[in-house]
């Protein structure tokens, strides 16, 4: 069994936790962090609650203070780039990816 | 006691540092630190060595970052530093400055943060953003950025500003009000008639002689002052320069009459060391001459400026002075600006440049 599914296919598909991949310049902040998270969330907003709860200080990280999540931040849920109100179904995965930017 | 100095260094690509004893003819270079992020100002608390670096991360936003061991190991923190919900989020941070009692950060978009916790949690100096001036401040060409920040070591409730281009504002309320303190700077690029405005300068740079907080050196894109009033009047001191225009200005850490600055050839002629050749021109009598330092500084095909933040002295005897530049070389002089030689070449572009002297 890989990890992905170690994490999510042994509960009940409405109890499934929401399944969230970070990138690896954003868990190098946080002595700790993991790329590949399982957690219980029901909108992109909750997920970013939870990460914040596990590491205080990647909300400030993911998301600006309009609030929004940062312009070169992409969060992708079921392929298309997502905002803090998207809703998340049990078990949906969700990349959080940096964008082309620097220099 | 035997000391050591630390060169505190920021740049495109992450903080670095260069150790020497207090000789300082051979520098240890370590880094990069920061995780790699822009980092504008690099600073020290000169009583316990706390090392913080501000800047801004174009994914991850503005933060503070913090050694306690010398740049071993670091974190970092954003907590409270922030705007209200639904304004201009902040870019980056750009100048910090450690007091007796708190500590600041400038930020771009230009306001003012403070915190006294070492860094850990932030709160908005308010009233900087309530000066009547606000709606009309224009960005320079780095962006709104809230570079000086001067802090009065005899009166904590003392401070200045520099914010391209607004000017400099100057508070003595500890930030509860403010003033804007530019009389007798100019702004060539206003119309003919409005060269002298209340606010809206191009200050580039502003430092506090030592031991005479009322005295300020300021680095302006058109001139170079000195202010014996703290700001409330300035008087040009550019005649003997190679040019109005240059970057960073540092005071001498005893001398209130000693002061250096690096003018470039002008505004609109590249940015560059005049004639290619480097130099550190320094005053001995609060401006009234200058002299051109060139020992050991190349003297052809030196198409390199200097920023703002990146000129700095150190506190030992003689004084040491040193300078990065955006092409990533360092300069350092043990001697006052005598004799100068190239400590670090090949760097990221460098965007400051500080000291501290601890105990070895």
């Amino acid at each position: 069994m890989d990890q992905r599914a170690s994490l999510i296919e042994t509960a009940p598909a409405a109890e499934r936790p929401v399944l969230v991949r970070l990138p690896p310049h954003l868990t190098a902040l946080f002595p700790g962090a993991e790329r590949l998270v399982a957690l219980d969330a029901a909108s992109v907003a909750g997920m970013v609650d939870a990460l914040e709860a596990r590491w205080p200080g990647m909300r400030d990280r993911l998301c600006d203070s309009t609030p929004a999540i940062r312009r070169h931040i992409n969060v992708f849920v079921g392929g298309r780039r997502a905002t803090l109100e998207t809703r998340l179904a049990p078990g949906t995965d969700v990349f959080v990816i940096t964008a082309i930017s620097g220099g | 006691m035997t000391k050591k100095v630390l060169l505190l260094i920021g740049t495109r690509k992450g903080a670095f540092i260069a150790e020497s004893d207090a000789g300082r003819r051979s520098w240890e270079l370590r880094g990069p630190f920061c995780e790699t992020w822009p980092m504008n100002h690099v600073v020290a608390d000169p009583m316990t060595g706390v090392i913080y670096a501000g800047g801004g991360n174009e994914w991850f936003g503005p933060a503070v970052w913090k050694s306690e061991d010398f740049g071993r190991s670091w974190t970092h923190s954003s907590n409270g530093l922030a705007y209200e919900a639904g304004e201009t989020p902040i870019k980056a941070v750009w100048s910090l400055a450690t007091g007796r009692e708190a500590l600041y950060a400038g930020v771009d978009p230009a306001g003012l943060f403070r915190s006294e916790d070492g860094g850990e949690t932030w709160t908005h100096v308010e009233g900087l953003q309530k000066h009547p001036s606000r709606p009309e401040w224009n960005p320079g060409g780095a962006g709104l950025i809230l570079h000086s920040l001067v802090l009065d070591p005899a009166d904590p409730d003392s401070i200045w500003v520099g914010i391209s281009a607004a000017g400099v504002f100057h508070s003595a309320d500890g930030g509860a009000t403010w003033e804007a303190r530019n009389r007798g700077t100019r702004a060539d690029y206003m119309p003919e008639g409005q060269n002298y405005p209340e606010f809206g300068q191009c200050v580039h740079c502003v430092v506090m002689a030592p031991g005479r907080p009322n005295r300020l050196y300021q680095q302006n894109h058109c001139g170079m002052y000195r202010s014996d009033d703290g700001g409330v009047t300035w008087q040009s001191i550019e005649k003997g320069l190679p040019s109005s225009f240059g970057f960073p200005a540092a005071a001498h850490p005893r001398d209130p009459e000693t002061s250096y600055l690096i003018p470039l050839n002008g505004d609109i002629s590249g940015r560059f060391m005049p004639n290619a050749r480097a130099a550190v021109w320094r005053t001995r009598d609060g401006g009234s001459t200058w002299e051109a330092l060139r020992r050991g500084l190349p003297q052809e095909g030196a198409y390199f400026n200097v920023l703002r933040q990146a000129m700095a002295t150190d506190r030992l005897e003689p004084a040491g002075v040193y300078f990065g530049t955006n092409s990533g070389a360092l300069f350092a002089s043990a001697d006052e600006g005598e004799e100068w030689a190239c400590i670090a070449q090949y760097l990221p572009t460098i965007t400051s440049v500080e000291t501290v002297v601890v105990a070895s």
